[in-house]
């Protein structure tokens, strides 16, 4: 039995392995190249150190390219305004569908349901429509206005604060504070962990979009980090500079890798949200 | 005076909803309304003229090439990328669930390709399937091929690139939503099957997967509904032609090139996004009723 239970035990670490290096193959190739030569990239073997290690890629990048440090202050630009307008509003409309009564309250917290299901393709045509007839085309707005609240994040909100206990508020409304005092003050505070979740995911949300960037942004300087990579394909006459656009694939993956780092418990907490609904 | 209190609250909570109420009014609700109007017209979009053509634009969804190629492309995609990836996120789940060590190193390592930007995403497969690439250089050097294949160009193996990809990246969510079922299954079952003399793989396809079925059905439609929009990757792969040989051209690209290229067709386009969401609905719902009434356990 000790003997079978040990083997089973290294046939599970050989799965973890296996599958840890699948995982990490793609990402030691993109570090691998971003600091080789174009010349070494496609000449050289199988080698994952670089021969003569070079930094010119990144170089070029930041020094040569006359909008790459743009892309990256756009795409920080439009997560942010992006992140903080949605936490906002959904907590309001959460805590609204939560804890005021007023009539209609029903039918818009259904509205707002059934509007989790509605696939994008269908909203993508009459929503170009709408942002180019209110004069948003190739503006910052045109990406962050429609994304401005997330159905979903409005639920969770919702969900936390019909668990929440209402004394607290209710102190705070006796010692003289009104109804949005309150909620600044009080209730936005206390939901820091369901704040914190819902950033998270609008924030990579944001960082990872493509095709609305895509779509709505035409001067080369408004383009994000993710359009700007797309951009670089083959700009030099059908040929791909693969150092170049290594650099930047990695330089766009690393602050996304930072929050992940810092803020793991939060992704896992959200996924774990929309597991169990 | 409780009347007066009543009509304040109602005003506030009306305030606190109002933006959420403008931006899905305008950008959800409106434009579902919006869109079926779109798809019963002929639409000139530098002239901004709508012609009223009836269900000719439904009619030619049947009939035009493009969008069978782009249909059979897409459902050729569901079928060998959801069952593939539903499959290695429940086995990838159950080995992270045994009480082995360096469980959370590895779940951290795990949850990358989750993380990255479908467009850089592209791009790094796009690089290591390039025809200098590490795959075709690994593949010649351990003599699996005898010369490099262009995966790129190459309409045989251009898609399977992509759902590769797909698989890999969309995998880590996958496993992370059944790690987090697999704490709700309770572990006197287990237990009970021990003693019953159940071995480890036993136990996996006697209690995990019975157990975890409801989370399989919500796997399930997650990726149906996933792949089936799929977009970004196949338009940077192609660099938004649907290429080579329309080999990658996705349902969605193709409602895209229809929408904003230069043809008239936003009406067509518009009528094809909701043929998608139709079959997206009837696949989803079929496979929530095969789920359930699925006897084999």
């Amino acid at each position: 039995m000790n003997k079978k239970s040990k083997k089973l035990k290294w046939l599970l670490y050989a799965i973890l392995i296996i599958y840890g290096l699948v995982t990490l193959f793609p990402f030691s190739w993109t570090v691998s190249a971003s600091f080789k030569s174009y010349k070494e990239i496609t000449g050289g073997g199988l080698n994952l150190i670089p021969k003569q290690p070079t930094v010119h890629a990144f170089k070029k990048l930041f020094m040569i390219d006359p909008n790459f440090l743009r892309w990256i202050f756009n795409s920080f630009y439009i997560c942010t305004l992006g992140t903080f307008i949605n936490v906002f509003l959904n907590s309001m409309a959460g805590y609204s569908l939560a804890r005021l009564d007023f009539k209609g309250k029903n039918v818009i917290y259904y509205g707002v349901l059934i509007s989790i299901m509605v696939p994008g393709q269908v909203l993508l045509i009459p929503n170009y429509l709408i942002v180019k007839s209110l004069g948003l085309l190739n503006s910052y707005n045109a990406i962050i206005l429609p994304a401005a609240v997330n159905a979903t994040y409005i639920i969770m909100m919702r969900q936390f604060y019909i668990n929440f206990p209402k004394d607290i508020e209710e102190a705070a409304n006796i010692d003289g504070l009104g109804r949005l005092g309150t909620f600044l003050r009080v209730s936005m505070p206390l939901a820091k962990p369901a704040i914190a979740t819902q950033a998270v995911f609008i924030y990579l949300g944001f960082w990872n979009e493509f095709l609305k960037p895509k779509l709505y942004l035409s001067d080369p300087s408004k383009y994000t980090l993710t359009v700007g990579i797309q951009s670089m394909m083959s700009r030099y006459s059908g040929i791909t500079q693969w150092d170049e656009v290594m650099a930047a694939s990695l330089i766009s993956l690393l602050p996304i890798l930072i929050i992940y780092i810092f803020l793991n418990k939060y992704f896992m907490q959200g996924i774990r949200m929309d597991g169990e609904k | 005076m409780k009347n007066k209190r009543k009509k304040h609250e109602a005003i506030q909570g009306i305030a606190f909803l109002s933006p959420a109420i403008i931006v899905i009014g305008i950008f959800i609700m409106s434009s579902i309304i919006f869109a079926l109007y779109i798809s019963f017209h002929k639409v000139n979009l530098f002239t901004g003229y709508y012609e009223f053509i009836g269900l000719d634009n439904y009619k030619r969804i049947f009939t035009d090439t493009k969008t069978r190629i782009a249909f059979i492309n897409i459902l050729s995609f569901v079928v060998v990328v959801v069952p593939i990836q539903t499959i290695i996120a429940l086995i990838m789940a159950a080995v992270l669930n045994t009480n082995i060590r360096g469980k959370i190193g590895f779940r951290t390592i795990y949850f990358l390709p989750t993380l990255t930007s479908s467009a850089a995403l592209t791009m790094i497969f796009m690089f290591l399937f390039s025809l200098d690439g590490p795959v075709n250089k690994l593949a010649v050097n351990m003599n699996l091929l005898s010369e490099s294949i262009n995966f790129l160009n190459n309409p045989k193996f251009a898609l399977k690139v992509i759902m590769s990809m797909n698989i890999w990246s969309t995998v880590p969510f996958y496993m992370t939503i059944y790690l987090a079922g697999l704490q709700e299954v309770p572990k006197s079952i287990y237990e009970a099957s021990s003693v019953d003399g159940a071995n480890g793989f036993q136990k996996f396809i006697h209690v995990t997967v019975p157990q975890l079925k409801p989370i399989t059905t919500f796997v399930l439609l997650m990726g149906i509904i996933g792949t089936f929009q799929m977009f970004d990757q196949a338009y940077i792969f192609s660099g938004g032609s649907g290429g080579p040989e329309n080999s990658t051209l996705t349902v969605a690209l193709l409602i895209y090139r229809n929408a904003f290229g230069q043809n008239n067709t936003m009406g067509f386009a518009t009528a094809m996004s909701i043929m998608l969401s139709i079959v997206v609905f009837i696949v989803s719902f079929i496979a929530q009723k095969l789920n359930k009434s699925d006897s084999l356990y």
